[in-house]
């Protein structure tokens, strides 16, 4: 294939896995992002929870 | 609740900026390849992409070090932050890699030595994690995470000098014109420009994931350590 596109004038037609491959670097950064974000929530919502459970231990 | 710092505020927007600029560059300021097309485009954030992977590896290999010698538990949530942040930019480099070869070389994958190395090193680092979580004893864990980042950092410079200790078809980026190197690489000046660029960008993305994935793991500690106290 890159033989043939050598003998050809014009750049070989790639559009199409350019924008897969950007899609994929985009994609898979957002994803993690939305794993910080949702376990450092998930953590927030648990130190909540315990704190509370802590203050109801304490009171007599 | 822990508030954000300052600096890392600053970190998070010079890297946003970065990262929009250097797509600006990509797709905008740098020239078409003339033989692979629009396709090549993809070698600017998947080099950096490959190049935050291993750095990730090289911070957890460090941090792994620093921890044997002072056995304080902060190294190790750094090892295991820049472990996963490692594996997450090694998947990019990798998927994106048979992006690329499926229009160039005509096949999604090959059992070259280059892509069979970086495959080796990614699932070296997946064992690190899956490994971690058989471990109760959180100081048997964090020596055990330590040895293995240091151990298996054996598998990154063997990824970085596959392309030029074996015979490969994976182009050298870095000291093609070395006699060693199979498949020379030629950029054009505004092709290193944004080459560069990209190796800063994602350097800057690095440290500011980094930073949030370690105070992530911090947080973690504290709901740990509550835990034990209300269990007891």
């Amino acid at each position: 294939m890159l033989l043939s596109s050598l003998l050809q004038d014009a750049p070989a037609q790639t559009t199409g896995y350019m924008i897969a491959g950007y899609t994929v670097i985009f994609g898979v950064m957002f994803i993690y992002l939305v794993t910080l974000i949702t376990r450092r929530r998930n953590l927030h919502q648990d130190l909540e929870m315990l704190e509370d459970l802590q203050r109801k231990d304490k009171q007599p | 609740m822990e508030s954000k710092p300052r600096l890392l505020t600053i970190i998070d927007a010079v890297s946003v900026t970065l990262l929009v600029v250097a797509t600006g560059m990509v797709f905008f300021y740098a020239p078409m390849e003339a033989v692979m097309g629009q396709v090549q485009r993809v070698f600017y954030f998947h080099v950096a992409a490959g190049w935050v992977g291993m750095l990730g590896f090289l911070v957890a290999a460090v941090a792994g070090i620093v921890y044997l010698r002072t056995g304080r538990r902060n190294w190790d949530t750094i090892g295991l932050s820049a472990v996963e942040i490692g594996m997450v930019f090694a998947f990019i480099n990798i998927v994106t890699g048979s992006i690329w070869a499926r229009p160039i070389w005509n096949t999604w994958w090959t059992w070259d030595p280059r892509l069979t190395t970086a495959t080796i090193m990614e699932l070296i680092y997946a064992a690190y994690l899956m490994l971690r979580q058989g471990l109760e004893d959180p100081d048997r864990r964090a020596r055990f995470g330590a040895v293995y980042a240091i151990v298996g950092f054996i598998s990154v410079p063997l990824t970085f000098f596959s392309a030029r200790l074996f015979r490969t078809i994976h182009p050298v980026v870095i000291g093609s014109n070395q006699p060693g190197a199979e498949g020379a690489f030629d950029m054009t000046p505004k092709m290193l420009q944004t080459f560069l660029f990209s190796l800063l960008t994602f350097s800057f993305i690095f440290v500011s994931l980094l930073w949030h994935r370690v105070r992530l793991g911090r947080l973690a500690e504290k709901v740990e350590q509550i835990k034990l106290k209300v269990a007891a």
